[in-house]
């Protein structure tokens, strides 16, 4: 019974699970725009905190919200999220790679 | 004895058998998102390769509105964790308690909506529809498309709250509130990819 209950909280989340990923997802989510929002840095600076802080947020949504682990369902959930990650990096990467290309080889616009 | 220990055995058959199909519904379900999943993953490629293609018209730059963004960017966030108590009285067996955080989810959802109607009928309204350029084309398909899954998952929550009226929490009612979870969650990760890649770095 105990072992269901662990369970239980594990697949479902608590009170406190859902109220640190709402401070994580807020906090995360005012950095990046705050600093887009004031100028306060550089360019490539601020591209790589908003992309780091756009993973991080991600992740505490998957995990915290989502309750995705390598686990459940015999890990089928996560191999599943595997495979359309790695669908999304080719179809994603692939078009502005090969579009990148064209453009500058093409020389149009 | 022996009729205990049998009835025990079939009990816990019956339970094993009950996780399972919910179980299989909501792995069903999960596979569609990972499905939608490839559908923004093909519009952001889209955006991203027609993002220099302004036709002489505006640039994300010249037109997003961050204030509001990140308003309606907050709604989102908050209607997320509101959702997860849902979760959570569900769990306790609080019916009413269920439906109470289910409105409000379904407000904040609205209030997304609302906010976003008004940024597209305002864009509309000064000339830079998606028909102005490949640029704008791009960015209406784009946010529009998880508009439109914002909408339907509204649609879905006012399905809930009725049969959460008329049939309360039963096993069928249950793994649906599981379902819509996963997809009100899934349209905060989108939208967090739509806010970080496309207006953020728009206005750069």
């Amino acid at each position: 019974m105990s072992g269901h209950a662990s369970h239980e909280e594990h697949s479902h989340g608590s009170v406190k699970s859902y109220v640190i990923g709402l401070i994580l997802s807020l906090v995360l989510t005012i950095i990046p725009f705050g600093i887009v929002m004031t100028d306060a840095m550089g360019t490539s600076a601020t591209v790589i905190i908003i992309v780091a802080t756009a993973v991080a947020q991600l992740l505490v949504q998957l995990v915290l919200f989502m309750h995705m682990n390598t686990k459940a369902d015999e890990g089928w959930n996560f191999m599943s999220f595997v495979f359309t990650v790695s669908i999304l990096v080719l179809v994603i990467g692939g078009s502005v790679w090969i579009m990148f290309n064209l453009h500058q080889n093409m020389m149009i616009g | 004895m022996a009729t205990d220990t049998l009835s025990n055995h079939q009990d816990h058959a019956h339970e094993h058998d009950h996780h399972d199909t919910a179980g299989t519904k909501i792995f069903g379900f999960w596979v569609y998102l990972m499905s939608d999943l490839v559908i923004f993953g093909s519009l952001f490629a889209t955006y991203a390769v027609l993002l220099g293609g302004t036709a002489g018209g505006p640039t994300g730059a010249d037109i997003f509105e961050l204030d509001l963004i990140l308003i309606s960017t907050f709604m989102l966030l908050v209607s997320s964790f509101t959702y997860g108590m849902a979760v959570l009285a569900m769990n306790a067996d609080q019916v009413d308690k269920v439906k109470k955080w289910l409105a409000i989810t379904f407000l904040l959802g609205a209030g997304f909506i609302g906010i976003e109607i008004y940024e597209f009928q305002h864009l509309i309204h000064l000339g830079y529809g998606p028909d102005r350029s490949a640029f704008l084309s791009a960015f209406f398909t784009l946010v529009g498309t998880h508009g439109l899954h914002v909408f339907f998952g509204l649609v879905w929550i006012i399905v809930m709250l009725i049969q959460l009226q008329k049939k309360g929490l039963t096993d069928m009612t249950r793994p649906r509130i599981m379902c819509l979870s996963l997809f009100w969650h899934f349209l905060d990760i989108v939208w967090i990819c739509v806010f970080s890649f496309v207006y953020l770095m728009g206005v750069l």
